[in-house]
């Protein structure tokens, strides 16, 4: 074999870089949207190497549910000082505070619709034109016909019957005064190649995706984690177990797994022999076949 | 756990209609290949109950949209990942009627493969031309024709072969070098993943076995050195005071520190001092890879310059013969201004005069219809304000190609190769 070919984890990130320097050349002030969760994470890596010897050139936005794990937050902190960055964070408490959205009631209520709210006027509030996520074509059936650059309205909604042809690698981010884009650097890789590159790049995650005891409630065929937000129905009770999270959303609704993957490497294989996608654990997925795509429509991540 | 370090990454493209059972053969590819989660199969199993089949229909793993779900088509192109030891594998997915033309452009233009299914009892029919042809002029260097439902037509031999020849006649008039044929069953998965009993008589290698081994690395333009520059990068900061680096991605040819390099379209000469990346110093970059670039002397180059190598340079123009997909509802306007990207160049062109049109399903030119409209390809002759930098589409896939941009309603309206 030729030796001039990069292997399929070194082209990604050729790809990733270009799309993020194409970013940085179309827009006037973009932001990375930052969940905390491994593929915020990446992206940001991947920026931080795409800018390299200067600093990242985007604000991290962070959308706060008032739900997250203690953990997401701590890690957040540390990774804004340790960059430098600037970070803008929108909270879906105030949000409800304000009366812009009501919070839902019912046995599976969840702050997950919410944020699209908080989000959109936080991009209002500091006037992104973009915004970098971490999203991926193979999460979800929805996501498979995203573009890397996604045009998004005036109402920040996402219209998938008629996006933009993206062809070649010529990215048209012309937009109009009050619309923006999402624009996904790591549309092609897969979870498997998510976790190779962390392993490859050692790059530092919460440690939640790692093996650990926690408290848990086995519910709708998941363990969720034991938080203040969660209240007992009948029949069940709260266990120790050895758990890791293959996903990080609010801690209302991502499910854990049980696992003895107390490493990096082993996380690897344990991805490489699972038989449920990793989105299997999140509640707000399952609400029907389509939630995925309806979000979105109305301006979801 | 294979070795990361050798798999490649190999992206493909399908096109076909409603029912030569494209989806249901990717359904088996991923499927066969264990890429297929519980979760997903489980959904299909349900979606296929609630139909009232009897069979799990492969073919909904790939449906994306709701609408296309209530409708039984694919809409639009998606894209599907699975992997196998050896290499990575992405399928751009299109649709393979005449009005989605625009999407099968669009997904054969990352692809460095393209499968193209022929159903054993129709034989050679308008749409395969169509995709073959779109195959060609996208460039894309290899071809497989796959000889589906061969269960139909009781595996036989016979059959096979009259399509193969059928086939390559039409062929001789496209511009793909590699093209092989496979007889199989996507619905029993004959000769799909695993080999088929049925069809001893055939010696080839298994579809999956071809996409795994077909030899691609030198599917790259290693020749002329082209870098086109994204942004330049200045950190202002102590360590790096005077820093000032080319980022971009290396689109052809080899470069090396200590190469002498012209900077176009200023036409400044200067010697390439290091090339950088956040992991160190590189001693060599060639494409596809993201490096930034640093050069002995200061000079002023900015987004959109390209640096080359003295000795082989790009043609520096202003009028342009360009073959063109329209992509739009709305049919070009001659004369008119559009926005046109050419690597990270940016500048305002017009159409001055479109010199034929392409029937796709027979390459004939047609040179007395020139009204154009969405999925049309012809050829024209352009004109931009700035010249751009560029190379044929056949010599280099990245600086040879553009797009065209509605300056009212920014639109993606238009795809050029140049020729």
């Amino acid at each position: 074999m030729s030796k001039y070919f990069l292997n399929h984890i070194k082209e990604l990130e050729a790809e990733a870089l270009f799309v993020l320097r194409e970013v940085f050349a179309q827009f006037e002030n973009p932001a990375i949207l930052f969940s905390g969760g491994k593929d915020s994470i990446v992206v940001t890596h991947l920026a931080r190497k795409a800018f390299f010897p200067a600093k990242i050139p985007f604000t991290l936005l962070h959308v706060d549910t008032g739900h997250n794990f203690p953990e997401t937050i701590a890690f957040r902190d540390a990774l804004v000082k340790e960059l430098g960055v600037k970070l803008a964070v929108g909270s879906v408490q105030e949000s409800i505070d304000q009366g812009r959205v009501v919070e839902e009631r019912g046995k599976n209520a969840s702050r997950n619709a919410l944020q699209t709210v908080t989000l959109l006027d936080t991009i209002e509030e500091n006037k992104f034109d973009v915004c970098i996520g971490g999203g991926r074509r193979d999460e979800e059936k929805a996501r498979a016909k995203e573009r890397f650059f996604s045009h998004r309205d005036e109402f920040g909604q996402w219209d998938p019957k008629n996006q933009r042809s993206e062809l070649w690698n010529i990215f048209n981010g012309k937009h109009h005064q009050g619309e923006h884009f999402r624009v996904f650097p790591i549309s092609n890789w897969t979870e498997m190649d998510v976790w190779q590159y962390i392993d490859m790049e050692n790059i530092a995650i919460p440690s939640l995706y790692i093996a650990h005891e926690r408290e848990v409630v086995w519910r709708d065929n998941t363990w969720l984690p034991f938080s203040d937000f969660l209240t007992l129905r009948s029949g069940e009770k709260v266990e120790r177990k050895q758990v890791r999270f293959r996903t990080l959303g609010d801690i209302t609704i991502t499910g854990g797994v049980e696992s003895d993957a107390d490493s990096l490497e082993k996380i690897v294989a344990e991805v490489a022999a699972a038989r449920q996608t990793e989105r299997g654990n999140r509640a707000d997925d399952k609400r029907s076949e389509t939630a995925m795509e309806d979000r979105k429509r109305d301006g979801y991540f | 756990m294979a070795n990361i370090d050798n798999t490649q990454l190999l992206r493909f493209t399908t096109a076909g209609s409603v029912d030569d059972g494209k989806s249901t053969l990717i359904g088996r590819l991923l499927y066969d290949s264990k890429s297929i989660f519980e979760d997903q199969l489980d959904a299909v199993k349900r979606s296929s109950e609630r139909k009232g089949l009897r069979h799990v229909e492969l073919a909904h793993l790939t449906d994306g949209l709701k609408d296309e779900r209530e409708q039984g088509i694919t809409i639009d192109v998606a894209y599907r990942y699975f992997a196998t030891p050896k290499r990575k594998f992405i399928i751009a997915d299109t649709p393979g009627h005449i009005q989605y033309t625009r999407n099968m452009v669009t997904g054969a233009s990352t692809a460095n493969l393209a499968l193209i299914l022929v159903d054993a009892r129709k034989g050679v029919i308008e749409q395969t031309c169509r995709h073959s042809f779109i195959a060609s002029l996208l460039q894309i260097p290899h071809l497989i024709v796959c000889v589906n439902k061969m269960d139909l037509v009781d595996y036989s031999e016979e059959a096979y072969n009259k399509i193969v020849e059928e086939y390559k006649e039409f062929a001789a008039k496209l511009e793909i070098n590699d093209i092989r044929f496979i007889p199989i069953s996507a619905l029993k998965g004959d000769n799909v993943v695993n080999r088929s009993e049925a069809m001893s008589w055939f010696k080839g290698s298994t579809l999956l076995n071809t996409l795994e081994t077909i030899h691609i690395s030198s599917d790259q333009n290693h020749v002329d050195c082209r870098f086109p520059v994204q942004t330049v990068i200045r950190p202002h900061n102590d360590e790096y005071h005077d820093y000032r680096g080319y980022a971009g991605r290396v689109a052809g040819g080899i470069f090396k520190p200590g190469d002498e390099v012209t900077v176009l379209p200023s036409g400044l000469e200067s010697k390439i001092k290091s090339i950088d990346t956040f992991d160190g110093k590189v001693e060599e970059a060639f494409s596809p890879m993201a490096v930034t670039i640093t050069l002995e002397d200061e000079i002023d180059i900015s987004r959109g310059d390209m640096i080359v190598r003295r000795n082989n340079q790009p043609q520096v123009a202003q009028g342009l013969d360009v073959m063109i997909c329209w992509l739009n509802n709305k049919g070009p306007q001659l004369r008119a201004k559009y926005i046109l990207k050419h690597t990270s160049n940016e500048v305002r062109a017009v159409l001055k005069e479109v010199l034929y049109k392409v029937d796709i399903n027979t390459l004939h030119r047609i040179e007395e219809d020139k009204e154009i409209q969405m999925n049309d390809i012809f050829r024209v002759k352009m004109r931009s304000t700035k010249p751009l930098m560029i190379d044929s589409y056949r010599r280099n896939r990245v600086t040879g190609s553009l797009i065209l941009i509605d300056e009212a309603t920014n639109e993606t309206v238009a795809a050029g190769m140049i020729i």
